[in-house]
């Protein structure tokens, strides 16, 4: 076990119990205010709980309260423990190199050596040639590459993400997804997230927080498929189709064929997934024409409520449409219909 | 704000008082600049008394200048990254001297460090006098400079937030380290802000250094005191080393801005 958490903080009403695996990336999400941040305080030292204990690799991060024997807390610069904020938070008056140094330098290394090192995560992120650049001179998406370059430089055993893609633009975050799955393999991390995709594409595990505490716990693609919190399963809503890429899109095992727009570029014949809204989906009685959507065959299994609008399910499909399409079509469980998505609509990932 | 904005307008009566404060203010440079005897005026400010004065000054509040940065800047910090109970107070008793009269501050230094002061009697155990010495000069200046520099270099520490000093930490870099290659880097214009205003403010010092340190040509004759005791003997000695002062108040106005804007 990497991290070993047990924290209350309790002007913030946060008492949460959290693990982190060796090699395991875990996402934390929940509704705002939730205490999703503080958790990542307390982890990397920024808040001292009221009461708690934790361990990280086998050292002592802090014992606190009525049951520790001798109360300890390790300051931040001693825990090994590297956050990732939204904002890349750059330290303005160093170029990108001597930023991504700075942890290496920090823990004792020689000028040469931790730029050396530096070097190296930034080719790791894509980022090499900014190296000579100020912050001031760097999109948000490279700033927050160079950022994550200076968070894994520091060698950290547990690397804490606060929403990370949260303040960059849509176009450069799944450049930037992509790069952070590619660094997160074989690594322990705890990210905080609103999306649903990073959950999916990132973490191996999903922990759930609401009001303060953990109310749901485990692997993502359970949690995602079978949500029982209500947070979990409003941001578990999105169309998923898992199976191997072919041509701009993914065949299921089952054969079904799912075409849309890979954000990152994927390799024929891999796993992939095709990801989509349910308000993107159509609903017909018969297939319709026109332009060139999507059309997945489906047996309606359950009609609810969901906002102003009714949540049509079918299997592990949804589609949201108005009461009044609803009515029209006369739709009701075990009506057979065709669910239609314009190809533009779908993401397509690895998986 | 782009130029040629202007959301709202100002009342039009607004700009009289205005125009009379700004004449209030800057019509008696022009009255000085008028008054200088330009023919002497090398002469006045190249004299004996008046170079020793210049020199004396530019010593002095340069020392206490480098006393300001020393204790201010952990002041500083102090004030601004910590919360202990009472530093409301603590924090306005230690600006204290921005408000109280000069005057007042070399009374309480004299009963500090003086003969019979609270600390006196110990300094002169170990032979040290520090009233109507140089040292009292360089005591009484920064007394008076030390809260200008504390004041902006809180509030540089202040806006420059701790996010990345808290980022740093997290890098793994201690608390000096932080200090050294993160803080300082990050307030350096409001330091160097609060150093030029504590300069400024040393070098104009008159009450507190006259009182706590007297009038010796040479140890504690600064040009203010200078100027003031010319004024009845030599009033163009007076006005020539005055407008020596204001070229320098200038200059020092210029910089401070000059830190700012960088």
């Amino acid at each position: 076990m990497a991290l070993d958490l047990t924290a209350t903080v309790a002007d913030r009403g946060l008492d949460v119990t959290l693990t982190v695996g060796d090699r395991e990336v875990v996402a934390l999400i929940g509704p705002n205010g939730a205490g999703k941040s503080t958790v990542l305080s307390v982890i990397a030292g920024l808040l001292r709980p009221d009461a708690g204990h934790s361990e990280l690799a086998g050292r002592v991060l802090f014992s606190l309260g009525t049951s520790a024997p001798a109360p300890t807390c390790l300051p931040a610069h001693d825990r090994g423990v590297a956050m990732l904020a939204q904002e890349a938070l750059l330290f303005p008056h160093l170029t990108a190199l001597d930023n991504v140094a700075f942890g290496p330098r920090s823990s004792g290394r020689g000028r040469r050596a931790s730029r050396a090192i530096a070097r190296r995560w930034l080719a790791e992120v894509d980022a090499a040639q900014y190296a000579d650049r100020r912050p001031a001179e760097l999109s948000g998406g490279q700033a927050q590459r160079i950022a994550v370059a200076r968070a894994l430089a520091a060698d950290p055993a547990l690397l804490l993400l606060d929403e990370p893609m949260a303040a960059l633009d849509v176009a450069v975050a799944p450049a930037l997804r992509q790069m952070l799955r590619r660094v997160l393999v074989d690594r322990a991390a705890v990210i905080v997230t609103h999306d649903v995709l990073d959950a999916l594409l990132l973490a191996d595990r999903v922990v759930v927080i609401e009001d303060g505490h953990v109310v749901e716990d485990g692997p993502t693609a359970q949690v995602l498929a079978g949500p029982r919190s209500a947070f979990a399963a409003r941001i578990a809503g999105l169309n998923m189709v898992r199976g191997k890429a072919e041509g701009h899109g993914v065949r299921s095992p089952q054969g079904q064929y799912v075409e849309g727009l890979a954000e990152v570029p994927v390799e024929q014949g891999s796993n992939a997934v095709a990801v989509f809204r349910p308000n993107a989906v159509g609903v017909y009685v018969h297939p319709p024409g026109g332009s060139p959507r999507n059309v997945l065959p489906a047996t309606i299994t359950e009609l609810e409520p969901h906002g102003d609008q009714v949540r049509v399910r079918a299997a592990d499909l949804s589609a949201d449409i108005t009461p009044a399409a609803v009515a029209d079509l006369d739709l009701a469980p075990g009506v057979q219909v065709v669910f239609a998505v314009k190809a533009n609509e779908v993401a397509v990932y690895p998986a | 704000m782009g130029s040629g904005q202007r959301p709202v307008g100002l009342p039009g009566w607004v700009f009289v008082p205005a125009a009379v404060g700004a004449v209030f203010v800057l019509l008696p440079l022009a009255a000085i600049v008028a008054r200088v005897d330009w023919e002497d005026f090398v002469g006045l400010v190249t004299s004996d008394s008046s170079q020793a004065a210049l020199a004396l000054s530019l010593r002095t509040s340069a020392t206490s200048t480098l006393l300001c940065i020393v204790f201010g800047v952990p002041m500083a910090m102090v004030l601004a990254r910590t919360s202990f109970p009472g530093q409301q107070v603590l924090r306005s008793l230690v600006l204290l001297p921005l408000v109280l009269p000069p005057v007042v501050g070399g009374i309480a230094l004299l009963y500090t460090f003086g003969r019979r002061g609270v600390l006196g009697s110990t300094l002169e155990v170990l032979g040290l006098q520090v009233a109507f010495s140089t040292a009292a000069v360089v005591l009484a200046q920064t007394f008076v400079a030390l809260p200008f520099l504390v004041v902006s270099l809180e509030g540089a520490l202040r806006t420059s937030g701790q996010r990345y000093e808290a980022v740093a930490a997290t890098l793994g870099a201690r608390p000096t380290t932080v200090f050294r290659r993160v803080t300082l880097p990050l307030v350096l214009p409001g330091l160097a802000a609060g150093a030029v205003l504590s300069f400024a403010r040393s070098l104009g010092e008159f009450g507190a250094t006259i009182t706590f340190a007297g009038s010796l040509q040479g140890v504690t004759r600064t040009l203010p005191l200078e100027i003031y005791l010319q004024r009845e003997v030599d009033a163009d000695a007076a006005v020539a080393l005055s407008l020596v002062l204001v070229v320098v108040a200038v200059v020092v106005i210029g910089l401070a801005r000059g830190g700012r804007a960088a």
